[in-house]
This record gives C-alpha cells, structure tokens and sequence, in this order.
C-alpha cells in the first residue's frame, strides 16, 4: 500500500520534471502577485510590514488553487484516472500520493520563495520565521482541500473559474490562522493557539479530504 | 420487512410525492402566511421599546429567524444530500437542489438586515467579525452549490457532485454558530439558547419565535413548489406525467 502511494509519488514528480514550466508559471505568478501590492499601495515600509503576511497568504492562495485544475484534468484526460480507480489499492492511498506529488511540486516552492518576499516587504526575522512555519503547515492543507474541488470539476465545462468559486469559501480558516498567526506573533501575543488550529486543520483535512476527493473523482468517472 | 419501512419509503419516489407536495403547499404556504402577518404586527406594534437600543432593535425580529433559517436549511440540506448518497434516492438531491436557492436568500436577508442594523448600533455598515464572515462564507458555499449544478449537464452527476460539496461545506455551520462564543468579536452573544434560556422579555421572545415558525413554513412551501418544478422537469419524459391533469391541459 505504501508502495503504491511511492510510486504515485515519484511518476507524478517525474512528470512535472519533465513539464518544468507548469512549476514556475505557479511559481511566478506567486511571486507577481505579492509584488503588485506596493506598486498599489505605495513603498510605505510601516504599511507593507503591516499587510505582508495577508498578502503573502492570499497569494499563496490563489497560486495553490490556480494549480488545481493540473491536479487531476492530465490523467481524466489519457484515461490514467480510470485505471487508477480500477486499481485493487485503496483509492485514498493513490489521491494521497497524488496530492503530496502536487503539493511537493507546488506547494514547497512557495514556501522557499516567501521569506525573499518577505525581505522585500521589510518583514523582521522573527516574523519570517512564522510566516515558513505557517506556509508550511498551511500550504498542504491547502491543497488537500483544493483536491476535493479539482476532483468535483473535471472535465465541467467552466471549470477554473468554478473550481475557485467551490474551493475559496473552504480555504478561508487556512488563511485567517495562516496570516494570523504571523500577526500575533509580531504584535506579541504569542502564535501558539493559531498555530495549534492550523495543525488541527491539516489533521482533519489529511484524514478527511481524501475520503470526499475520492468520491468525488468516482462520481466523476461515472 | 418491517411495514412501517415501506411506509417511509412511500414517498421516495417522485411519482408519489408530487401529488403529497402538491397537497401541503397551499397548508404551508397559508401558515406562514399568517404566521409572517401575525410576527410583523407584533414585531411593530406589540413589543415594547428596548431601553438600550430603541426603536432600532426592531430588526432582530427579522434578521435572527433568517440567519437561523439560513444555517438549518444548510444542514437539511447536507442531510438530503447524504441520503441521496447512501439510498440512491433520486428525490433526496432534487430536495437539495430546491432548498439551495431558499437558504442561499435567507443569508442574503441575514447579512443585509444586520448591515442596517450594524449602522446605527456600531456605525458601519459591515465589519469583519467572525460571525459575519463566517455567515459570508455560508453565502459563497450556496453560491458554489448552485453554480457546480448548474455548470453539470448530467444530472445524476451533478446531485452526487453537489452532494459531496454540500456535506464538505457543513462544517462551517457549528463555526458560525459558535462564533460568538469562541472569538470575543463585536456581534453580539446568542439571544436565545436551549441551555440557558433566553435573555430577552418574553413578547419579544414569542414575537421571534412567531417569526422563525413562519419562516420556516414559508421554506418549506417554496421548497416543496420548487421540488414540483424540478421533479416536472426531470420526469418529463415519462408515463405519470404525461398523465398528469395539470401536464394534458
């Protein structure tokens, strides 16, 4: 079984390596949103120190969920999604794998590049500290929930823009406990009960999206 | 098997209950009818003055019965949307689908009356409070709901694929409903509880809960109409409602 999920894994990995300008045209479009709110706001550093990680967070939202529609549309669309849902492993085993594959591809990268954004938003090194630890709590979460929209939508014509409208509302708790956690960390409050709940939404969402995503993709697959 | 188990069963079947809807409508839509007459006229002229908030409070008898309205229909409708999934009942999701639009407009009416009373209580029209993000929130999930059955051409597909999304968006209603409790935010406290009783006088008490019940038959007449619709729509092909007296004329 978790030979199955390993090898989802390293066949997903192989072909987003093989297809590398998927990784950073998510990449990039995470790095120019982040970058068009000074150009908005103005370089006032107390203001962009103030809504950096709110900024951080939403983009890294949006650029999540803008890889969702990758997730699964490759494999409904060459037949692979019905072998896998054929297959004698649990399918919860397979979208785990597929999921992990995804937010290694796309997730990880955002948490590398988010401390450079943050330099530039003149975050101190205490707060670029939270802000990883936040992304990387929440950044899975996120794309284990995107899953269950991704696999709801495929092959629905509209689909990208629908994907948005079903996954935002749910991806609302990540961000507000994600950016929160940074801000009252810098204000002094201590992050440790927003931290907690955004651990605790991670655990619900790893034990619980992939059941809904894969009965999602076998209604799909109908 | 149990005969009381066919019984419920009757009525699962779209060909049985279109004429039983047919038949509640006019009672349902009556109650509320005079239950929303009554609520207004004791909510206007019955009930006292609140000593703090004035004539404004007003609204509450308005705004409370809709937000609880807009919760309950989203978890019935979660509800009917895992019998659709474990029975395979064709009528579970059309009740689903009906209720949607429903419970989609009692939040509006939620969010919009407690601007107009956020205005002159707080002095602003909207404030991002975790009670009132969290209803928002309730708000998109309809929204979402609508749009993923409506973007499916299949309809069998488009029950199951809302279905899931309807049981996936239902833990956001314990976190609207416990808002109040959990974060110390500016909406205000939970009025009425089971546990605790209610904090308000007892006219203004009754006066919602008049409200609430005409609400709620108001819901259950629309939902039961609209399920007509639907069930008309998607059975159009077959025998019974060729058959139908309304369908020959």
């Amino acid at each position: 079984m978790f030979e199955a999920f390993l090898t989802i894994v390293r066949r997903d990995l192989i072909l987003a390596i093989r297809r590398r300008s998927d990784i950073f045209s998510t990449l990039f479009f995470f790095v120019i949103v982040v970058s068009l709110f000074p150009l908005g706001i103005g370089p006032e550093l107390n203001t962009l120190r103030l809504i950096a990680p709110g900024v951080v967070w939403v983009a890294a939202l949006l650029a999540s969920m803008l890889a969702l529609e990758r997730l699964f549309s490759a494999d409904h669309d060459d037949g692979t999604l019905e072998q896998m849902l054929l297959a004698p492993q649990p399918l919860f085993i397979l979208v785990l794998g597929k999921v992990t594959a995804h937010w290694l591809v796309t997730g990880v990268p955002l948490v590398l590049i988010a401390p450079l954004l943050g330099i530039q938003y003149d975050l101190s090194t205490q707060a670029l500290q939270m802000l990883l630890v936040t992304l990387l709590l929440g950044t899975p979460a996120l794309s284990l929930i995107g899953a269950i929209g991704a696999a709801l939508t495929i092959g629905v014509r509209g689909g990208g823009v629908l994907v948005s409208l079903l996954v935002l509302p749910l991806y609302i708790p990540v961000l507000i406990f994600g950016a929160g956690a940074v801000e009252a960390d810098v204000s002094g409050l201590g992050a440790q009960g927003h931290l907690s709940l955004l651990g605790a939404i991670l655990i619900l969402a790893l034990l619980l999206a992939p059941l809904a995503t894969s009965a999602a993709l076998r209604v799909s697959a109908e | 098997m149990n005969s009381r188990l066919i019984n419920w069963f009757k009525f699962s079947s779209p060909a049985t209950f279109y004429p039983l809807a047919g038949r509640l409508v006019p009672w349902f839509g009556g109650a509320a009818a005079v239950l929303i007459a009554v609520g207004l006229y004791m909510s206007f002229f019955v009930a006292p003055t609140d000593y703090k908030q004035g004539e404004g409070y007003r609204i509450i008898f308005v705004h409370v019965p809709s937000a609880w309205m807009s919760m309950f229909i989203y978890v019935v409708m979660a509800v009917w949307s895992g019998l659709g999934l474990v029975f395979n009942t064709r009528l579970s999701a059309m009740m689903a689908n009906a209720l949607a639009p429903t419970g989609a407009m009692f939040t509006f009416v939620a969010l919009w009356t407690g601007a107009f009373w956020g205005k002159p209580m707080w002095g602003a029209w909207w404030v991002w409070d975790a009670r009132l993000t969290s209803e928002l929130i309730l708000l998109f999930l309809y929204i979402g709901f609508m749009a993923l059955q409506g973007a499916i051409d299949d309809p069998r597909r488009a029950d199951r694929a809302g279905a899931i999304l309807a049981l996936v968006g239902v833990v956001n209603i314990p976190i609207i409903y416990y808002s109040v409790t959990w974060w110390n935010t500016l909406h205000q406290g939970a009025s009425v509880s089971v546990t605790k009783g209610s904090s308000m006088g007892v006219i203004m008490l009754v006066t919602m809960l008049i409200m609430a019940f005409g609400f709620w038959a108001y819901s259950i007449a629309v939902a039961l109409s609209r399920v007509r619709s639907v069930i008309l729509e998607r059975e159009r092909d077959t025998t019974w409602v060729a058959e139908l007296a309304e369908v020959r004329r």
